[in-house]
């Protein structure tokens, strides 16, 4: 951040209210001063750094792999780890080992005989840490026949937990992915309407109303249905990345378009001009960096849009598809009624993505509050 | 006002024409057709595929296939569907009335919800039943709504007070008629409570939002210095000045009132129009796609207009020219 840099007509204005050169704040310093205060907002925020965490050592975190399948297992409930049974307490959390006893019910009798300490950095499946550095070490694991499911598993045996944390990659990348492609082209599309204005303006808004006239969800029904279905997880993703992307531009470049309109009205811009600069400049280098305090926020408050989007598309099977994971595409094994009743853990994919769009939400509205200077309390 | 009018619904004439294009190339330059699985069928001959082709008007180059289709449309007839062998329209206005009655109901709903609860947050701006307001309204927007269509189902199934899914009972076509508004109202109790949470909370955040604004004016200063009760200052002077904005809001809900409730409805195998359309798309059935997208994006812009309309009919400083 630029805190040593005091702009040359913040200093008479601040010391004539009699601050000293030290109390001076940087408009990131009001931001995050004012941010600070809203502790919802803070809370969102720490949600997200948790949820990123797990995004980034998803492999180490999750004790097993995202294709690990125990076939005796399947639909088995949560495993949590207890402190105590029948014999008494122990400090050291552990779990009793289960073996199947009624497959149409899904019905695991528990051996409580024995008891299986959680083990924290302990060896187990093979992974490359962040793709490269190959590891055996996860978090925490248990030994054989001992299993730890945190959340279940599902029809194949396999640990839900794990399934969400990679899923996560997905859910939690999609977002910030799309808003990647939508920002830049809805500032630059938004940017040349709105400083034009007039006939260009005229024109290049009705496509943009176009485009948001398309009933959305169908559109992106017809978008999906349309994609090959024989591609790698990855090349779809990236695909439905941009399908989502292509949805979210014409809005976005409508916002930036109205603020451009008052925003080229005032006189450094038209200082701008007068010193010769090409429109292209101007609107690049004085113009559009005014926007920012709207993109972030419009950024900030799209991505649980899109992250909603992937789930919901994946849900139906136009998304992300097996083997891959996201939360959406976990969420599929509780769309069966009958297995769901049997099986109510498989809902916890969705809790992820409540947590993970609440927390946007919050975050993005504390950051709107702290980015308006109207907004400001004091 | 007439020409502000005039001249929108002239503007959705060449938004119609690309909308209905860009959908029509989309369908038909992904790979396959509605024949594609015929093809693998061995009773099919290839000269009753051929037929197919020719009746459906697959065979014809694309532009001319578009063409065919939007001097069809003009005239409102929108074609036949490949896989109900019914035309379009006849098996759309089936599907109408399940999705405007879901619909219609949850915006009612919604909005005899919505708008005392913001007033009421409104005028305990940072009270604990404020806070726990906007809390639960982050937690309704954030929920994707076929999760809570999920969770709801399997609650009603633990606690068997409602029934699951779909939009009448096996005994519906043995009750007398009080019997069955009885049963579709049963089964209309979990959908109308998802969509309807779903949108109290962005309208009662703009409810509490318009009015703290209006409340900080100075008209309400000078009813209240001039001894009026809170309530009429309320109710007479702030609330009806803050209600005006969500005139937009209602506009665009009358606009999703047909295309709003696809994922609840293919959740919860609601028989509307949402769960038509994904069908269709699925299986490339292209008429019955196209018509639901011009039908989309008409009530998408109609209801807009309304809004428009409604807005500048409410407020008397807006004006259209």
């Amino acid at each position: 951040m630029a805190q040593q840099v005091i702009r040359p007509g913040a200093v008479p204005r601040a010391t004539a209210r009699g601050l000293e050169p030290s109390q001076i704040r940087t408009p990131a310093q009001l931001a995050w001063r004012q941010l600070r205060r809203h502790r919802m907002a803070l809370a969102g925020g720490a949600v997200l750094v948790v949820l990123y965490t797990l995004v980034i050592f998803a492999e180490f975190i999750a004790p097993y792999s995202l294709d690990y399948s125990d076939r005796a297992r399947f639909y088995h409930p949560p495993v949590v780890p207890q402190f105590w049974d029948a014999r008494g307490v122990s400090l050291r959390p552990f779990v009793h080992a289960t073996t199947l006893t009624d497959p149409g019910l899904r019905r695991y009798s528990v051996d409580d005989t024995r008891r299986y300490y959680v083990r924290f950095f302990t060896r187990g499946e093979p992974y490359r840490l962040f793709g490269l550095i190959p590891s055996t070490v996860h978090l925490f694991g248990v030994d054989e026949p001992g299993r730890i499911f945190l959340m279940g598993t599902d029809q194949s045996g396999r640990d839900q937990f794990s399934r969400i944390l990679y899923g996560s990659r997905i859910s939690m990348s999609i977002g910030i992915l799309a808003a990647g492609i939508t920002i830049p082209i809805g500032m630059l599309y938004g940017g040349i309407a709105g400083y034009y204005g007039g006939r260009i303006d005229n024109v290049m808004m009705r496509i943009a109303e176009m485009m948001i006239a398309f009933p959305g969800f169908y559109l992106l029904l017809t978008l999906s249905a349309v994609l090959p279905t024989n591609v790698a997880c990855t090349t779809r993703f990236y695909l439905i990345t941009f399908i989502l992307a292509f949805l979210g531009w014409a809005g976005f470049s409508r916002l930036i378009r109205g603020m451009v309109l008052s925003l080229k009205e005032r006189e450094y811009v038209l200082a701008a001009r007068a010193a010769g600069l090409d429109d292209l400049r101007v609107i690049m280098r004085h113009v559009l960096p005014n926007t920012a305090s709207l993109v972030i926020v419009v950024a900030t408050l799209g991505i649980p849009g899109a992250i909603l989007g992937e789930s919901s598309l994946s849900f139906f099977g136009f998304g992300v598809r097996e083997p891959c994971s996201s939360w959406g595409n976990l969420l599929v094994a509780a769309s069966n009624l009958p297995t769901l009743i049997l099986s109510p853990w498989l809902l916890f994919p969705g809790v992820f993505i409540i947590a993970a769009v609440v927390a946007f939400n919050l975050f993005g509205d504390g950051l709107r509050d702290a980015l308006d200077p109207r907004l400001r309390t004091g | 006002m007439l020409r502000h009018v005039l001249r929108r619904l002239l503007s959705l004439i060449p938004m119609l024409f690309g909308i209905t294009l860009i959908s029509f190339l989309i369908i038909q330059l992904s790979p396959g057709d509605y024949l594609a699985e015929m093809r693998l069928n061995p009773i099919v001959s290839p000269q009753t595929l051929e037929q197919m082709r020719a009746n459906f008007g697959l065979d014809q180059p694309l532009h001319i296939q578009y063409l065919r289709w939007l001097w069809n449309a003009l005239r409102l007839d929108f074609g036949y569907s490949f896989a109900f062998q019914v035309p379009v329209m006849w098996l759309i206005s089936s599907r109408l009335f399940n999705t405007l009655l879901l619909n219609v109901v949850a915006l009612a709903v919604a909005w005899a919800i919505a708008v005392p609860l913001g007033i009421h947050a409104a005028r305990r701006q940072y009270s604990w039943s404020d806070n726990t307001l906007s809390f639960a309204a982050y937690f309704s927007i954030s929920t994707p709504v076929f999760f809570s269509g999920l969770f709801l189902m399997y609650w009603a199934y633990k606690t068997g007070w409602l029934p699951i899914g779909g939009m009448t009972s096996i005994e519906y076509e043995f009750l007398p008629w009080w019997g069955r508004v009885l049963d579709v109202a049963r089964h209309m109790v979990i959908p109308v409570l998802v969509l309807g949470v779903f949108s109290v909370a962005g309208l009662m955040r703009q409810m509490r939002a318009n009015l703290l604004e209006v409340l900080r004016q100075d008209y309400v200063r000078t009813a209240r210095s001039k001894g009026l009760a809170e309530s009429v200052v309320i109710n007479r002077h702030a609330v009806r000045n803050a209600i005006n904005p969500l005139i937009t809001i209602f506009g665009f809900e009358l606009g999703g009132l047909l295309g709003g409730s696809a994922i609840l409805e293919i959740t919860m195998s609601w028989p509307g129009l949402g769960k038509l359309i994904a069908d269709a798309v699925l299986q490339k059935d292209l008429y019955v796609v196209m018509a639901s997208l011009v039908i989309g994006s008409v009530t998408l812009v109609a209801g807009n207009l309304i809004a428009d309309i409604l807005l500048a009919y409410s407020d008397p400083r807006i004006r259209y020219d």
